[in-house]
Formats: C-alpha cells, structure tokens, sequence
C-alpha cells in the first residue's frame, strides 16, 4: 500500500488545483450578469457594437437607462402585478392542493385514484396542447385579471402540487389524525391543527418550486391576461421590442438587470430552502 | 374515519377540481376535439377529421416536419450534454475542496432566472461575439440551435448537479472504501460502483432534461423568435406561431400540439421504463 502521508499531499495538492480551477469558471459562469449590469450603465448605441467594453466617459449613461426603461415598459407596475399574481397563486395552490391531498391519501376509492392519475397525466402534457382553449375559457369566464388568474394557475399547476403532497401523505402516520377525530375534532380542524403542520417542509418545497415558475412564466399570463391594463414582467421586458421595431438596447439591460434582482436576493436569502425544495420536486417527478 | 371525512369533500376536494376542470380537464378535451374540426372560435367549429394532420404534416413550407427533427435533435444533444457536463461538476465537488458551497450557489442560480429573461441577456452576448465573424444569431438556423444549447447548458447543468451530488452522497461509505482496498482504480470505481447507484439520479435528470429540451419555448422566442424565416423554430414556437401568426391554421396549429403531447408522453413512458430497469435494487 502506498504511504498514506504521501497521498494525503497529493489529495491536499488535487484540491487546491481543484479550488483554482472552480474559482475560474465560477468567474466565467457569472460573467453573463456581470456584462449585463456594466451595459446598463453604457449609452444604448455602444450596448450591441461593444457589448464587452467597460463604460468609458464617452460611453457612460448614468441612470439614464434605467430611467428610459422604467418610463417605456411601466415597469413597476408589472413588478406589482407580478407580485400580486404570484403571491395570491401560490397562496391558493397551496391551501386547495393540500386539502385535496389529504382527502386523496386518506379516502381510497376508484374517485380519488382516478382523481391521483388525471393529475399525473396532466404534469406531461406541454402547455401548448390547452394555450388556445385555455385562453377562450379563461376570457369567457372573466378570469384575464391578477386577481382571477390564481384561479388558472390553481388549475393547471394542481397536478405536480397534488403528487407532491399526496406522496408525503401517504408516507406520514394515520395514527395522529385518528386520534384527534376521535377527541373530537372535525376534519377540518384535524387538518388545519394538526396535518398541516406535519406537512410544513412539502409547503415550502413545493411553494418554492410554484413561486420560481409562475414568476418566470411568460405565455400563459401572456395569453390570458387582459393586457392592455396588466402585465407581468417578463411580458413587459418581451414588449420592448414589440411595436418599436427595433429593441432600445439599454432600456433591455437595465429592465434585466431590475427583474433579476428580486431572484438573486431571493436565492441568496432562502437558499437551502430552494435547494431542497427543487431537490423533492425532482426525486418525486 | 374515512367516511367522515368523506362527508366533507365539498370542502376538500372541490375547489382544486374546479379549478383543474377549468384550467386543464376542459381546455384539454375541447383541444383534442378541436383537432378534428375547422375553426376560428370554439363555437364556429365543424368537424373534418383528419384534415387538421394531414394539412400540418403535408405544409408546403415543411416547416412542421422541420421543426419536428430539429427540436428531436436539440433535446437529444442538450440531453447528453447538460447530463455529462452536470455530473462532472457533482463528481468533483463532492470530494469537498475549499469553496464547494460557494461553487454550488453559482452553478445553481441560473435556475432560478426566467427563459425570457435569459435569452434576451444571452441574445447581447452571442451577437456580441459573433459580430466578430460578421454572422448574428440569426444567419442561418445553426447559430440559432447552439446559441440556445449554450443557454440551456448554462442553466440546466446547475439544477442536474445538484440532483447528481445528493445521489452521491446516498452511496454508502464502506462502498466505495471497499473497492479501494480491493485495489479498483478511480475509473473502475466510478463505472461499477458509482454509475449503479446513480441510476435513480440518472433517470430522474435524464427524463427532465429530455422534456425541458422538447418543452424549451421562452428562449426560442425571446433569442431568434423563429428567424430566420422560422428555421430555427422548436415545435413549441412553431405551435404557438400556427395558431397566432398564420389565419385559417388554428385547426392545423391545435392538431400540431396533439402531436407534440403525444410525442412528450411517448417519451415520459419510455424513459421511464427504460432506465428503471436499468436500477440497481439497494
């Protein structure tokens, strides 16, 4: 066997390298953001002829981009609107996908598995298959405003809330709940008392896999929502360029840089919660 | 206790199925039905049977067909690639070098950004470099495909990562300390004791990765929009564009999508037989 102080410095030797190299394409792997914020500082003509010159006096905007940006795309009023939508969805799916849940695990009969294998099935379908007959229903039903849309989002999201809750249930103890009814206590005490604590760490990893997607979707809002009056912000970013012709570079790069923002923080703050919360999205997909 | 809690399934299970009806049972059924028929509205529809298919599949322009092997393509690519270049980056940063938590948070976080959001950014970079070249982004369809694999592995490789390094960690110790003492190389060590016990990891990013790449939508639109001439369009824009963009192809546009659901299913049912099999029972 070889001496063990010797492999040691070789491992010691591997990682130091290996720390090196990492440093390096972490470096590389951010320079996309990095390039986006230093362009929304520089005058618009300069953003697409030198996309990865640093801003020199003559080239240098200020806030002035920012400004324009805000101005053309209403912004913060679509980061409202985004707010409001993803706050009051994932809200919603939370609260409904959970009960339902529960009622699945817990009632077994032909219903509620064939209620279980609909949501299944609904998870593969691409959104495209219902975008047309989604958007008439949801405009004939008057649901084409931030404070409607949940109700779609409720709708077309329950399939991966349902499975994920359903498949915790089923491996959580029927005993405690028992004993509650027995005490005494109605179903929807027993499950606002004592289920839904239980099902806490599912709330928040499936909150958070909810959050990221109905923040970042663009076609659904896009087609349902009555847009002369709401947008969301990546329907607001995508209308830069539509109707102008041609894309106010800088106002781009400052709206990016805007709507990033609010994600990183996000990360950065509840970033094991995130992890993990993709990480069950994933092992139960 | 189960008959109790049936009485209450007005309040348990009734608002997430209206809601699932209006939002997916409904929309859903009436797609399918509309396939078969001609229409401009829902409620001007005569139905006409296979007509919407064969008109998408026999479309002068061959777009459809285009699109077709050109998403197949794209998805079978960003698959192997996302998936290698994921579990090289998990292999090593689980030996647990300085700044591995650090490293972690930077591959990641590209997960969390929205598809429009990214390909406008990438959109200034990718012309930015090849400007140098006097081509863009939008020369021919092939600058459009690798320009939306470089951003699906961008974003992608992080999220795979972190699904390959938590099945790492699952592998047992002893196992690992085992096949050193048997004297195994680090190669063989990977190829016979690591790849078995990874295969659940496996199947998991390889399933995801395959239906992001066929589902890829919001960076097509926002990093080529189709150009040029809709070469470059994945069978998702190439949907929504039928439907929105071309009149008298709504029929055509929503047989299209029966299509690609289809397709995605026969993927999801494949996939996931062929690599449970593969599994190794712990």
């Amino acid at each position: 066997m070889a001496n063990p102080k010797k492999l040691g410095n070789k491992k010691r030797l591997v990682d130091g390298m290996l720390t090196v190299i990492f440093s390096l394409i972490s470096l590389v792997y951010l320079y996309p953001l990095v390039m986006m914020v230093i362009n929304s500082f520089k005058k618009k003509a300069y953003i697409s002829r030198a996309p990865f010159a640093f801003p020199t006096e003559k080239t240098f905007a200020g806030f002035s981009n920012y400004e324009n940006g805000i101005k053309l795309t209403n912004f913060i009023e679509s980061i409202g609107w985004s707010f409001v939508i993803t706050i009051l969805s994932v809200f919603l799916i939370l609260l409904c996908t959970s009960m339902c849940a529960w009622f699945i695990a817990r009632v077994q009969n032909k219903i509620t598995k064939a209620i279980y294998m609909v949501c299944i099935i609904s998870m593969v379908v691409p959104f495209q298959m219902v975008m047309f007959t989604l958007s008439k229903t949801a405009n004939v039903l008057g649901l084409n405003t931030p404070f409607t849309i949940p109700i779609i989002y409720l709708g077309f999201g329950a399939g991966l809330a349902v499975f994920m809750f359903t498949g915790y249930m089923k491996s959580c103890p029927i005993a405690i709940e028992e004993s509650a009814m027995i005490d005494g206590c109605r179903p929807l005490r027993t499950f606002f008392s004592v289920v839904l604590p239980i099902l806490q760490p599912t709330y928040i990893s499936t909150g958070i896999l909810q959050t990221m997607w109905i923040w970042n979707d663009y076609l659904l809002p896009y087609l349902v929502l009555d847009l002369k009056r709401y947008k969301t912000v990546p329907i607001a970013i995508q209308y830069l360029k539509g109707g102008y012709g041609s894309v106010d570079m800088g106002a781009m790069m400052a709206m990016l840089v805007l709507a990033i923002l609010p994600i990183i923080i996000f990360y950065l703050f509840c970033q094991k919660h995130i992890v993990s919360g993709v990480m069950a999205g994933a092992v139960k997909g | 206790m189960e008959r109790y809690i049936k009485r209450y399934w007005p309040i348990f299970v009734l608002p997430t199925m209206l809601a699932f009806a209006i939002g997916f049972v409904v929309p859903f059924v009436t797609g399918l039905y509309l396939s078969f028929c001609d229409f401009t509205t829902i409620s001007n529809a005569t139905f006409v049977g296979f007509a919407n298919y064969v008109k998408a599949f026999t479309d002068s322009s061959g777009e459809f067909i285009h699109s077709l092997w050109f998403t197949m393509l794209f998805a079978g690519i960003s698959t192997v690639l996302i998936n290698i270049f994921g579990l090289v980056i998990a292999l090593l940063l689980v030996r647990g070098f300085k700044g591995t938590n650090l490293f972690r948070t930077v591959f990641f976080m590209p997960n969390l950004i929205g598809g429009i959001v990214l390909g406008w950014l990438w959109q200034v970079i990718i012309n930015g470099v090849l400007a140098k070249y006097n081509v863009n982004i939008t020369t021919n369809e092939w600058y459009g495909f690798w320009s939306m694999m470089i951003v699906m592995l961008w974003q992608q490789a992080g999220y795979m990562m972190i699904i390959y390094i938590s099945g790492l960690q699952s592998i047992p110790g002893e196992m690992i300390e085992a096949a050193s003492i048997d004297g195994a190389t680090a190669w063989q060590t990977f190829r016979h004791i690591k790849m078995p016990m990874l295969m659940p990891s496996i199947t998991i990013c390889t399933f995801l990765t395959l239906t992001n790449g066929f589902k890829l939508f919001d960076q097509n639109l926002a990093l080529t929009n189709g150009m040029p001439s809709n070469r470059s369009q994945l069978l998702a824009l190439n949907i929504y564009s039928t439907f929105y963009g071309r009149t008298g192809w709504a029929g055509a546009g929503q047989a299209k999508a029966v299509v690609f659901s289809l397709i995605v299913a026969i993927i999801a049912i494949i996939q996931l037989r062929a690599t449970h099999d593969k599994e190794v029972q712990q």
